[in-house]
């Protein structure tokens, strides 16, 4: 569970509380990456883990944990440097890679865009859980992400273009030919993303609730709203008051009246982006009577959006609220 | 669209003010299996004074539609009296009641989630609804705790 800053704690129930639940109580990964493969623990430095932990990666599902100490913050990193036998590395966070930014962006569009996008947003999906198969635990790191450019040095970018990772589907550089000047040639590029990635504000400035007024009849508004889940191509999953399982069979307030519904593809294909979704979950819109008005209520999903730091999944919830949009409008004329 | 009443953005400032944070959610991973886990978190909602409403098993509806998935479920809760009066006196939280909360299996393990009560302040303005907001707040972290400690 996510607590706050716990002073004194050691590094295992550091990470107990606030990593584990993502990143496996062994670093295996889930709804985060895996921390626990011994290439990654050997190619990265502590000052990674600490800017990532700081940081973490907006849009990314990551989150910025800037409620720990630095104490709490090195007690995590050195329980995760149990996991390997290595001597940590150490970096220098002040050394530049010196290249064409031309002849980088070349090689880098010719060997990294496949994996880590065009543009280097990275692969798609969270961690492992949903996402991809669990014996290709690794999503491809999004290398414009600002909480990346920011604890990668170039350093460590060097490195792991030159060795790849073992285990993962990222090979080395020096493997398939490239150069040393090649390979900072690519660094300078991968810098080049710096200042593009647009600032994560998901959903922010909208309400929590989309609200109609009906201009029909409780019945008619009900049934208006089923003809248009039905001619949206959703599956009518469940109908039912709200408190029913709450209050006594034939006492439920038969005035708030829920419609369940699904896109069973559109609700695969999200869960593979974040699988917590189930806070969304199932669609639903409620068919409300109130001081003698007929209201049609369903939640934002923008606005829920912003919990989940998942610019991937922001865009699927775009395509939600338009669809609430558009059912409430419709059974509401 | 017009019709749509975006009822206020009061929040508007200081919901942009607000940085994504790790305590949005509250989440936990269970060492027991997913019926395990399950119904240690029915006991520990009970526990906590709530009443089940149901249970949405999201997992048969996609595999019954072809979809692979794990085991993932919605568990729905609430207390009847108390949602009786919110419903009447703050209708803006329909589509958020009943409260609930989702666990899907990973592995030989489990995962359980749901949003922190706390991010409701800043989508609603209405008055008396912060102590509400507060004792769930309470309410959920005692039962993910519960959950968490489970091995």
């Amino acid at each position: 569970m996510i607590f706050q800053s716990q002073a004194g704690a050691s590094g295992a129930a550091l990470y107990d509380a606030h990593c584990a639940v993502c990143h496996g109580e062994n670093g295996k990964g889930g709804v985060g990456v895996p921390l626990s493969l011994p290439s990654f623990l050997a190619g990265a430095d502590d000052d990674y883990f600490r800017k990532t932990i700081r940081l973490g990666r907006p849009g990314r599902v990551m989150p910025a944990f800037d409620q720990l100490s630095e104490d709490e913050v090195s007690a995590i990193i050195a329980h995760i440097r149990g996991w390997s036998e290595h001597e940590p590395v150490v970096f220098s966070s002040t050394w530049q890679a010196k290249g064409d930014v031309t002849h980088g962006g070349l090689l880098y569009q010719q060997y990294c865009a496949a994996c880590h996008g065009k543009h280097g947003e990275g692969g798609s999906g969270t961690g492992v859980t949903f996402s991809r198969p669990r014996d290709l635990p690794i999503i491809a790191p999004a290398l414009n992400n600002s909480g990346f450019q920011a604890a990668a040095s170039d350093q460590m970018i060097r490195q792991t273009l030159m060795h790849g990772r073992e285990g993962t589907p990222m090979g080395s550089f020096l493997e398939q030919g490239l150069s040393q000047q090649d390979i900072d040639d690519v660094i300078r590029y991968i810098r080049s993303f710096g200042g593009e990635q647009p600032e994560h504000k998901p959903g922010r400035s909208d309400d929590a609730v989309l609200v109609v007024e009906s201009s029909s009849s409780f019945e008619d508004t009900v049934e208006a709203l089923r003809q248009t889940i039905v001619g949206e191509n959703f599956r009518l999953i469940r109908e039912q008051s709200l408190d029913k399982g709450l209050v006594a069979e034939g006492h439920e307030n038969s005035k708030q009246h829920i419609i369940y519904f699904c896109n069973f593809s559109f609700l695969n294909k999200v869960l593979a982006i974040d699988p917590r979704v189930g806070m969304f979950l199932p669609c639903r819109v409620t068919v409300v009577e109130h001081e003698g008005k007929v209201l049609l209520m369903t939640i934002n999903p923008l606005r829920l959006s912003q919990l989940f730091n998942n610019a991937e999944l922001d865009k699927y919830c775009k395509e939600m609220l338009q669809l609430y949009e558009g059912l409430l409008e419709e059974a509401s004329l | 669209m017009k019709r749509i009443m975006l009822v206020c953005l009061w929040w508007l400032g200081i919901a942009c003010a607000s940085p994504v944070s790790a305590e949005d959610l509250f989440m936990a991973r269970s060492n027991q299996s997913f019926p395990e886990t399950m119904l240690a978190l029915q006991q520990a909602i009970r526990e906590q004074g709530y009443t089940i409403a149901r249970v949405q098993r999201v997992d048969i509806g996609l595999t019954t539609m072809g979809y692979q998935t794990d085991k993932y479920r919605i568990v729905f809760f609430g207390k009847p009296e108390e949602v009786k009066q919110l419903t009447a006196a703050y209708p803006r939280l329909i589509p958020y009641l009943p409260q609930k909360i989702s666990l899907y299996a990973e592995g030989e393990q489990t995962i359980v989630f749901t949003a922190n009560p706390a991010v409701f302040k800043t989508m609603y303005s209405e008055d008396g609804l912060t102590p509400v907001l507060d004792r769930w707040e309470r309410d959920l972290r005692a039962i993910i705790g519960a959950v968490n400690k489970l091995d």
